[in-house]
């Protein structure tokens, strides 16, 4: 068993570790790269689903005999360039964030958002005094 | 397995794992994004050892490249250092991780060993379609060129969409890039004064884009294709921005250029599609674009496409590099 | 050409997009997204009757028959969502056109439509696929888009609600995309169809459980159910509100379709709901999402965030009818999908008439607005009771065809999860009738009347709540053949 699945577990620890970073820590930029740790895992796992023995990369030619399978190799071309999509566009917000909030530590940025005014709303009691409070964000 | 293999394997997939723990330990965020470079790089390294090699060159371009560049841009923008990972958020990751870990090793029982020939996914029927018929129907050699710009050529569109948005995005967050006038380098300091680098990016530069067209042209015989393109001619004025001053690259390709190119290689992809609708096919039945050779359609078909891609992604690519580094720029 | 339809209901706005950013032009912008909008409303309406007329039909891209080319399927269970998705789209667009202005510059608003665009593109190609990772690459689309909607929002908070709703909604795709993995790896392909057929064949794989359990809780995290709803508040309530309208509507009603579309046509109900206590867990957490999303909703201050919390809700009540996997209880769901995406759309839209009017969407500037814009208020008054579920509104009867479904089943704690959610939801919307009626106005400085177009598309859309309420046969003739070609034939 271990000698068979063990490039699974070994994927799997990597995917947990990306997951682990994304969930603990609160700094924007390291969650950013967690998040591709953890998908870097999920490709990873996918490519090892189309590997065959013996096997050699799937451009025919007439001196192979066996080829790894093409279609996961596809689907983790798209899932890459998805993925860097997804960074760029997370980059770009923890910018914004760092400019108007001048950190990019989560839990700061909630702090300060916290005492932000409503949108010129008088103080009134039936907002609890001064608008929204954070507590629209917490789950 | 062959023992080289294994142990080949091993070594890398250890690296992997420990190169993994480093970043989440280190709190300094330059030495956390270059060890993920390094991440990248080992990972790279074995998707070629999966024989995966369009996928390990995207990784190595994309990964390597692209990434740790936008991550040490915005972290020039940013602070470096990061704080220390509060108690109460451990926990809540600990059980997500053991759960979803649990589930993962609970389900490897019923998974094929790692390299059998006999799996579901290599019996499958379609795996002789893309391996045996698309010689016939298609006839290029890269078979993953093959499904991914035909059979799957759907995806890819979305795909490109997807990078499109990116772009987009990276622009309406951080606005219009500035205009030439107000990138010049600040200070008296310049990289241009280091004679070696500018001599040596100065060369470089139009073998990267030549590379970038090859790497292009031969996706169809080798790895290769039309990101992977993309993103080696954008890394090229990356280059060329990084040593020469914003200014001279927004100069030599202005932000207008970049809007309309960002915005044609979509269209051309959507509009390979129209038209071979109008010809009487599905869409993006790329048989219809030369109905007495279909293989000459399909070879057609996929050139325009990965053209439109490369395309595409060089200018999204430039376009969210242009964007931060003009924030960074403008800022001072 | 009608054969191509599947293909152009994606393809129009697809290429309507990077014509927005050619254009440069606000104008242009505009048009092309009602463009857009009305084009994938006539061809879901043509898909609907020809669905109804000859049965489900698929079409096969690029050539190339499945599974080794991506197909494409429009059946009973997706004609409703289609049909949602475009009307809604229309409204956004008629909608937006004064309205975007309201929150956006000039380039902003460009790019809005845009991503609209985009969004439509995304939502509509994950609604009519066939294969599971065309699904995910479609998923994405729509979610990279609505990230970049959030963050247009007026308020900072907007770029933080933005942030979170990426990395969880990131987190979320990833799962699903560990679940195809697994499917993938035991059945060797991605078509639905084949994965169908293949998986009966492959009982009691464990990798197989696992797929289904990352898959639902991938998609879950789309759908916002609790415990993964966190990122649904601020991603709602700080957007700009034309955004707000069109994704309270839409987004996670398209979630929701594509993982009752997993469950029912791609793993089967004999593997997720009988070998594995999918529906018992999923029921549980519905009512949960119900009562907190009611009860949390009871405390906001902000009108937005009340409306975001009480979707919360409002999902629990479509999942709790889904899970009963029952031909009643899903029928209920997808009843509960069309109307609840009226009345919130109806809702958010006479919020945003009171941005334009009065400048806020806080509680406190609302009082005595029940005198100065009775029209507004009439609305909010019908979509309240809409969300109440009382009659003569179609929440009621998506309401009581759940409380029947839930009877067949003797789900007698759901049932009282919904009564407690209801009678929750008349305290928040009795809160809000009181400030606007009963308060003394507050001193705010007033802008002009709202433009008629905003107030034309807020009373459609009440007034449609009210027919719905009346007449449902529409709707639940649609939401019946969902569920027949859900249960019955698998696809």
């Amino acid at each position: 068993m271990i000698a068979t699945h063990y490039v699974y577990w070994v994927l799997f620890a990597i995917m947990m570790i990306g997951l682990y970073v994304v969930i603990s820590h609160g700094n924007l930029l390291k969650k950013l790269i967690g998040l591709s740790i953890f998908q870097v895992g999920v490709f990873l796992f996918y490519i090892s689903l189309g590997k065959v023995r013996g096997g050699s990369a799937p451009i025919i030619s007439p001196t192979v005999q066996t080829y790894s399978h093409p279609l996961p190799q596809v689907l983790i071309l798209t899932a890459i360039v998805v993925g860097v999509a997804t960074l760029a566009v997370g980059l770009g917000l923890a910018v914004r964030i760092f400019e108007t909030y001048g950190t990019v530590e989560e839990d700061e940025v909630i702090t300060r958002s916290a005492t932000d005014p409503a949108d010129g709303v008088p103080e009134d009691s039936l907002n609890g005094g001064g608008g929204d409070a954070a507590q629209g964000d917490e789950a | 397995m062959s023992t080289e293999f294994t142990l080949v394997a091993i070594a890398l997939l250890a690296m992997l794992t420990l190169t993994a723990m480093i970043i989440s330990r280190l709190r300094g965020l330059y030495g956390a994004a270059m060890v993920a470079a390094l991440f990248s790089l080992l990972t790279a390294s074995l998707f070629v050892l999966m024989d995966a090699v369009d996928v390990a060159f995207t990784e190595a371009a994309v990964g390597v490249g692209v990434s740790t560049v936008l991550v040490l841009t915005v972290l020039a923008l940013t602070h470096s250092r990061e704080a220390v990972t509060p108690r109460n958020r451990r926990l809540p990751a600990v059980a997500v991780v053991v759960a979803a870990g649990g589930a993962l090793v609970y389900a490897s029982q019923d998974l094929p060993a790692f390299g059998s020939a006999d799996s579901p996914i290599q019996t499958h029927p379609i795996t002789d379609v893309y391996l045996v018929e698309s010689q016939e129907d298609i006839g290029i050699p890269n078979v993953v060129t093959e499904v991914l710009a035909s059979y799957r050529g759907l995806d890819t569109l979305g795909e490109l969409i997807v990078v499109f948005t990116a772009g987009l995005t990276v622009l309406s967050l951080l606005g219009t890039l500035a205009p030439p006038e107000d990138c010049k380098p600040p200070g008296r300091f310049h990289l241009t004064d280091y004679r070696v680098i500018r001599i040596v990016s100065g060369l470089l530069m139009p073998f990267i884009l030549l590379f970038a067209l090859y790497v292009l042209f031969h996706g169809d015989y080798g790895p290769g294709g039309g990101f992977q393109a993309g993103v080696i001619f954008a890394s090229g004025f990356v280059l060329y921005g990084l040593v020469f001053g914003l200014d001279r690259a927004q100069q030599v390709v202005p932000p207008r250029v970049l809007w309309l190119l960002v915005s044609l290689g979509p269209l051309v992809y959507a509009g390979v599609g129209v038209t071979t609708m109008l010809l009487g096919g599905t869409f993006l039945d790329y048989d219809m674009l030369n109905q007495g050779h279909p293989e000459s359609g399909q070879h057609l078909g996929i050139l325009v496409v990965e053209t439109a891609i490369g395309l595409t992604v060089a200018a999204v690519m430039m376009t969210i590099f242009f964007g931060f580094a003009s924030r960074g720029v403008t800022r001072k | 050409m009608t054969a191509q339809l599947p293909a152009l209901q994606v393809a129009i706005p697809l290429i309507c997009a990077p014509l927005c950013v050619v254009g440069r032009s606000r104008r242009f912008a505009w048009w092309l997204f009602l463009l857009a909008a009305l084009a994938s409303l006539a061809i879901s309406v043509l898909l609907a009757l020809r669905v109804s007329r000859e049965g489900a039909f698929s079409y096969q891209m690029g050539g190339w028959t499945a599974p080794a080319g991506i197909e494409w399927v429009v059946a009973g269970y997706n004609v409703p969502i289609l049909l949602v998705v475009s009307a809604i789209a229309v409204a956004v667009a008629v909608y937006g056109y004064r309205a975007a202005g309201l929150e956006l510059d000039d380039w902003h608003t460009t790019l809005l439509y845009t991503f609209l665009c985009l969004t439509l593109t995304g939502l509509l190609g994950l609604t009519i696929t066939g294969d599971i990772f065309n699904a995910f690459v479609f998923l994405e689309i729509s979610s990279l888009s609505t990230y970049a909607l959030v963050a247009m929002g007026r308020r900072r908070r907007a770029l933080l609600s933005s942030f979170r709703y990426l990395v969880i909604g990131t987190v979320g795709a990833t799962f699903f995309v560990i679940g195809i993995g697994l499917a993938y790896a035991v059945t060797g392909t991605l078509n639905m169809a084949d994965l169908a057929a293949r998986v009966g064949a492959a009982e009691g794989n464990r990798a197989l459980y696992a797929a289904v359990v990352f898959m639902v809780v991938g998609l879950g995290v789309k759908v916002a159910l609790v415990p993964l709803h966190a990122w649904l508040p601020g991603a709602y309530a700080e957007a700009p509100n034309v955004v707000s309208m069109f994704l309270a509507a839409t987004s996670t009603k398209v979630a929701i379709y594509i993982l009752t579309r997993v469950m029912f046509t791609v793993f089967g109900t004999a593997l997720v709901f009988t070998a594995l206590p999918t529906g018992q867990v999923l029921l549980v957490l519905a009512s949960a999402a119900m009562i907190l999303g009611s009860a949390v909703a009871c405390f906001q201050g902000d009108l937005k965030y009340l409306l975001a919390w009480s979707s919360v809700a409002q999902i629990g009540y479509i999942m709790a009818g889904i899970s009963l996997a029952t031909a009643a209880g899903v029928s209920a769901g997808y009843l509960h999908i069309i109307n609840h995406a009226i009345t919130k759309a109806a809702m958010f839209a006479a919020a945003g008439l009171l941005l334009a009017r009065l400048g806020s969407v806080q509680l406190g500037a609302l009082a005595g607005l029940g005198r100065r814009m009775p029209w507004t208020f009439g609305a909010i008054v019908v979509a309240g009771v809409g969300l109440i579920g009382l009659p003569p509104t179609a929440g009621f009867v998506s309401k009581w065809a759940l409380v029947t479904a839930l009877v067949e089943q003797r789900q007698w704690l759901v049932i009282a999860a919904m009564l407690v959610s209801s009678l929750l939801a008349m305290v928040y919307v009795g809160r809000l009738v009181e400030v606007a009626w009963f308060r003394d106005p507050a001193p705010v400085t007033e802008t002009a009347s709202p433009p008629k177009g905003m107030v034309a598309v807020t009373w459609v859309l009440v007034l449609l709540t009210i027919w719905f309420g009346i007449d449902a046969s529409l709707p639940a003739s649609l939401a019946d053949s969902a569920a027949q070609a859900l249960l019955g034939g698998g696809g």
